[in-house]
């Protein structure tokens, strides 16, 4: 009786244990931004050079609940060098993920402009895939004044 | 779900090699998920979550958009005009279901 006892007691205290290390585990991925993860899975762990993005978006954004961007990638878009794709990701978001843009030889140019939210200043970061396996990144501040999470 | 999309082509008659360019908006509430409501439980995530242009068919520019992508999102992009042809827009919400657009393009 004394031994059952004792298995339950350490049982119960395993699975309390693992219940607490998944609990802080699942705590930290969710309230630290996800932004150099997303950025090693989309580039598979290559660095990207500085350069050939262009991030156009207001100094200063009044309201975070809708921020214009613009992104514009350098190439001549042939059937031999152009932009697969572009990941955009926002550092101070509670998720960095913004949105990821695919291009291709009939985009003509590498260009996109859509409407974003931020949560608070932070900066804005975009890394664009080339077709010929290489990587370019460029990022840009914004400052918010009202934050666009509706927290 | 029968929203209709805005979408305009900023030339409807092109040259071939020619830069078309498209804007377009659709109404769509673009949930987080973040959110809690007046009882303080999380607003279930509800967003347009991909979104794609085909011409004749070829897919020209497509995205993936995530939660941080405003409320009636926007999208305006440029194609190369080869041929004349439809222009149709999808996107389409977690829950499956979609929002197309369509136009059409002629090209000298």
């Amino acid at each position: 009786m004394t031994m059952f006892n004792r298995r339950q007691a350490l049982v119960v205290g395993a699975g309390a244990a693992a219940m607490a290390a998944f609990g802080a585990s699942t705590g930290t991925a969710f309230a630290a931004n996800d932004s150099e993860e997303q950025i090693k899975k989309f580039t598979g762990g290559k660095t990207a050079a500085q350069g050939r993005i262009k991030l156009d978006l207001p100094e200063i954004a009044e309201n975070g609940n809708t921020v214009p961007m613009t992104v514009t990638v350098e190439s001549p878009m042939t059937e031999q060098s152009y932009v697969a794709s572009v990941l955009i990701l926002a550092d101070g978001n509670p998720r960095a993920g913004v949105a990821t843009f695919h291009f291709s030889p009939a985009s003509g140019v590498a260009e996109a402009n859509t409407r974003i939210r931020l949560a608070s200043t932070q900066n804005i970061v975009a890394v664009a895939k080339m077709n010929d396996g290489s990587f370019f990144t460029a990022s840009k501040q914004v400052k918010v004044t009202i934050g666009g999470c509706g927290g | 779900m029968s929203v209709k999309p805005r979408m305009k082509l900023d030339k409807k008659q092109a040259k071939k090699g020619d830069l078309v360019e498209v804007k377009a908006l659709v109404a769509h509430i673009m949930e987080t998920g973040q959110r809690r409501d007046g009882a303080g439980n999380v607003v279930p995530r509800k967003i347009l979550n991909k979104f794609v242009c085909t011409v004749n068919g070829k897919e020209v520019f497509s995205a993936d958009f995530e939660p941080a992508i405003s409320a009636n999102p926007y999208i305006q992009f440029k194609f190369k005009a080869q041929e004349s042809g439809t222009v149709i827009l999808t996107w389409i919400d977690d829950d499956g279901s979609k929002i197309v657009g369509q136009d059409s393009i002629t090209v000298a």
